[in-house]
């Protein structure tokens, strides 16, 4: 893409071709003698990253797309059937769920690159504005994911963002029934978000390619803003930028798959575990993380179309930014006091993400509020302000003079500033959750907790039989088939055992010939019946609240962890949340309700449930189960076996997953370790 | 992209019987997808409804404009907050109303607009009084 290229095949078959459609040169001129500035840092890897995300999203999408059923009614357990029955269905979903974070991880750090080093100055203004546009697609696509799986934050997610449009006086009504098809959010809004969302990641991939072209015209920039100006200056691009490149995709890789086999759940909503509901709102809706700042400046400003518009504002502005900094020095290296303003301008974007995350009262509402007129202030008066008063230090003549004279530090305490930032803005949304004040959950030691976690088999099967005896009563298991019992990872029931275990159930089947419903002895393929036809039979059986299915129960609950600890658990890899909170509340029942707290008729005190009144009777008793195996028919036992039950339920391939990870890991380590070394020797003569 | 048939056809009026309703309870009933609240008022939540300065107000109208006269115990209104299209809760807030979960507004025994960033009360879906314990919402 940088003029006509001389490349000449050996191959005469290649020669036919390339008479024909100069393809080859083309990738040869852009991509193999493409000459890059030679003294490009690390954080220039992030172009390259990001497309290797694309192209994993579309991948791994694709391939998603075969399994998945958009409609409102079988969306989610489509979804939950991808992990449970497609063949590594788990770690595609992992891969594309995580995907989508590190995706915006990278384009973040990837634009405040870009901000720094100035790279949006003349001549690359389109080049940066067409970034912006990659930006606003790529939000809209994760939007979009997000409403797929059709839990509870999908639907709510999809309802506020939606009426956003609803704020544009005049025709807001008539745009927000045409996105959503219908008179609310529904099946015709999935089927329509589900279409888009296939569409947008190739409408991406074009404005990529323009992205890709218009670098390539203008050249790319470099950390000290100065152009190349002869060949000593730069490196060609294959193999230099390649292999760094390369090295730094297989860095970002080791964070990538820290989530996808480790975190797969840290970045995303225990309520996006329970399947949506149009009548109930969860206490707080909270968007994906990326969103977060932007939704903290639509909070913050008190009148609806005016957030709106503050929102969409705080994109658009970055279209501008070529023009509102007219500096005339590039990178902020060299500009002093626009360097200290970048910093805090990006500690501004992570306080508000903290802030989007937290209840929007007191504080926080106030805190927003200044946030929101900093973020803005940088752009309006920040940087106008600095071009006219700012004294640059003087640039070096040439990149190879920077070269000679570089001192390299600072890159490490950047690098340590960032993710720590980025770890606090990560977590707030744990902080988000449940803070309703209640007591936090004790800890346990669970098994399957930590990197190398295995399933208690006795405690599995135990728990199979609380389970069976005291909860099947009331709660169902809808997700979980006789077979699944058999299977790697879980109780190890033999098969013929589970063939019996299947056959004492009752399951309806039909209609026969002559048309009648009938019942016959369960087979290994079924799923576990529920006690209650419908949720309505549930509801009024059991004094208006419907007992929950317990398939998903221990992912689907969790609390807040608060801050520092979220950021310890990225570390320690503390997942289990919902298991505690599962096992604390079958404990947590007492008789003496203590002062202050009143319980309505026909419920319960519960020390642990969130707001302590709950309608379900203390389930579990000593002696109440006999355990075959001599262990402590007691209460606690009881609850530690059935929640490690059902943690198995929730999450039936979790040990496959530890074990691919560790190997995963393994692999990545040794290969960025290749890359590195090989990257060393490819430079040697260049630094 | 506009709504197709089907969802047009099943948009259509629904009754609703309101006699198991005591005073002071309410119903939730689905109707093209959202949720309508029917409120039985006491007649303490109908005088702070009418007690108020209607001028004072954020989006100013009068409980007699809101509910039908005869009728007046009975509150309709759809039950989406304004601001962002969550479901308020019934019988929460300072106001004897409603309260929105997700960005704090509240709403009065009327369904209007008191406090929050909400910008327009709860509105009142199309409905009569078929007779007095039924009415036709649509």
């Amino acid at each position: 893409m940088s003029g006509p290229s001389d490349y000449q095949p050996s191959n005469p078959a290649l020669q036919w071709i390339e008479r024909r459609l100069p393809i080859l040169g083309l990738m040869h001129s852009s991509f193999v003698v493409y000459p890059t500035p030679r003294n490009l840092n690390y954080w220039w890897t992030f172009g390259a990253i990001l497309s290797f995300m694309l192209g994993m999203q579309i991948l791994t999408g694709v391939i998603l797309a075969m399994h998945y059923t958009p409609h409102a009614d079988l969306a989610f357990k489509s979804v939950e059937l991808i992990v449970r029955d497609v063949n590594y269905g788990w770690l595609l979903r992992n891969m594309h769920a995580c995907g989508a974070s590190m995706f915006f991880f990278a384009v973040y750090v990837h634009m405040l690159r870009g901000l720094y080093y100035g790279s949006y100055k003349e001549p690359r203004e389109v080049l940066w504005i067409l970034g912006v546009i990659i930006y606003l697609l790529m939000m809209a696509t994760g939007f979009m994911g997000y409403v797929l799986p059709w839990g509870q934050m999908s639907f709510w997610g999809a309802t506020v963002i939606t009426n956003l449009f609803s704020a544009i006086p005049y025709f807001g009504e008539s745009i927000v029934t045409l996105l959503w098809g219908g008179y609310s959010v529904g099946n015709p809004t999935l089927n329509r978000f589900f279409s888009l969302h296939y569409l947008l990641p190739f409408l991406i991939a074009g404005v990529v390619v323009l992205h890709v072209w218009a670098l390539h015209v203008a050249g790319q920039n470099n950390p000290d803003g100065v152009e190349p100006k002869t060949e000593k200056d730069t490196v060609p691009f294959t193999p230099h930028a390649t292999i760094k490149d390369m090295f730094g995709v297989s860095c970002f890789l080791l964070l990538y798959a820290w989530f996808i086999f480790y975190m797969p759940n840290y970045l995303g909503d225990a309520d996006n575990y329970i399947p949506a509901n149009p009548g109930v709102t969860p206490p707080h809706i909270v968007p994906e993380w990326y969103y977060l700042p932007f939704y903290a400046i639509l909070r913050s400003i008190p009148n609806k179309l005016a957030g709106v518009i503050g929102m969409f504002s705080a994109i658009i502005i970055l279209c501008f930014l070529p023009w509102l900094d007219a500096a005339k020095t590039r990178s902020s290296k060299y500009r002093p006091l626009a360097k200290q303003f970048f910093w805090i301008f990006v500690a501004v974007c992570i306080l508000l993400g903290y802030l989007g995350a937290q209840p929007p009262e007191g504080i926080y509402v106030i805190a927003g509020r200044v946030l929101t007129v900093c973020y803005f202030a940088y752009f309006l008066i920040v940087l106008p302000l600095l071009s006219r008063i700012e004294t640059p230090r003087p640039v070096p003549n040439s990149i190879s003079e920077s070269i000679l004279a570089k001192g390299g530090k600072a890159v490490a305490s950047v690098a340590i500033v960032l993710v720590a930032a980025g770890a606090l803005f990560l977590g707030s949304l744990q902080d988000a959750r449940a803070n309703e004040g209640s007591d936090k959950p004790p800890g346990n030691k669970w098994s399957f907790a930590g990197p190398f976690g295995k399933f208690d088999r006795g405690a599995l099967q135990r728990g199979l039989k609380v389970y069976k005896e005291v909860c099947a009563s009331c709660h169902g298991l809808s997700y979980i088939a006789f077979r699944n019992l058999a299977e790697a990872g879980g109780p190890s029931y033999s098969v013929a055992q589970v063939a019996a275990f299947a056959s004492d159930y009752k399951i309806k089947d039909g209609p026969n010939d002559a048309g009648d419903m009938f019942e016959r002895p369960g087979r290994p393929a079924d799923y576990f019946p529920s006690p209650f036809p419908n949720e309505q039979a549930a509801r009024a059986a059991n004094g208006g609240a419907a007992p929950p299915d317990l398939s998903l129960i221990t992912k689907a609950r969790s609390y807040g962890r608060g801050f520092p600890w979220f950021i310890f658990d990225f570390f320690t890899q503390y997942q289990e949340q919902g298991p505690d909170y599962v096992s604390a509340v079958l404990q947590g029942f007492e008789e003496k309700v203590p002062e202050g707290v009143t319980i309505p008729e026909g419920s319960y005190y519960n020390k642990f449930f969130p707001g302590h009144a709950i309608k379900m009777p203390k389930p579990l008793s000593d002696g109440q189960v006999t355990y075959d195996d001599g262990s402590p028919a007691t209460v606690a036992q009881y609850a530690k076996d059935v929640t490690t039950f059902l943690m198995w339920t929730a999450e039936p391939h979790m040990e496959a997953r530890k074990r691919l990870g560790f190997q995963v890991f393994v692999f990545l380590i040794i290969f960025a370790g290749l890359m590195y070394f090989t990257k060393k020797k490819v430079w040697a003569d260049s630094h | 992209m506009n709504p197709d048939a089907s969802t047009i056809a099943a948009g259509a009026p629904i009754e609703v019987d309101l006699s198991p309703v005591a005073e002071g309870q309410d119903i939730k009933v689905f109707w093209r997808g959202k949720p309508i609240y029917i409120s039985h008022r006491t007649k303490k939540q109908i005088d702070e409804a009418r007690a108020v300065n209607v001028a004072s107000l954020p989006d100013p109208q009068s409980d007699e404009a809101r509910v039908k006269s005869g009728h007046e115990q009975w509150l309709v209104v759809i039950g989406i907050c304004t601001h962002l299209g969550c479901i308020p809760i019934a019988h929460e807030g300072n106001y004897d109303g409603f309260f929105c979960p997700c960005h704090g507004s509240q709403y009065d025994s009327s369904g209007r607009i008191r406090q929050g960033p909400a910008p327009a009360n709860l509105p009142v879906p199309p409905y009569q009084f078929v007779s007095d314990t039924k009415i036709q919402i649509g």
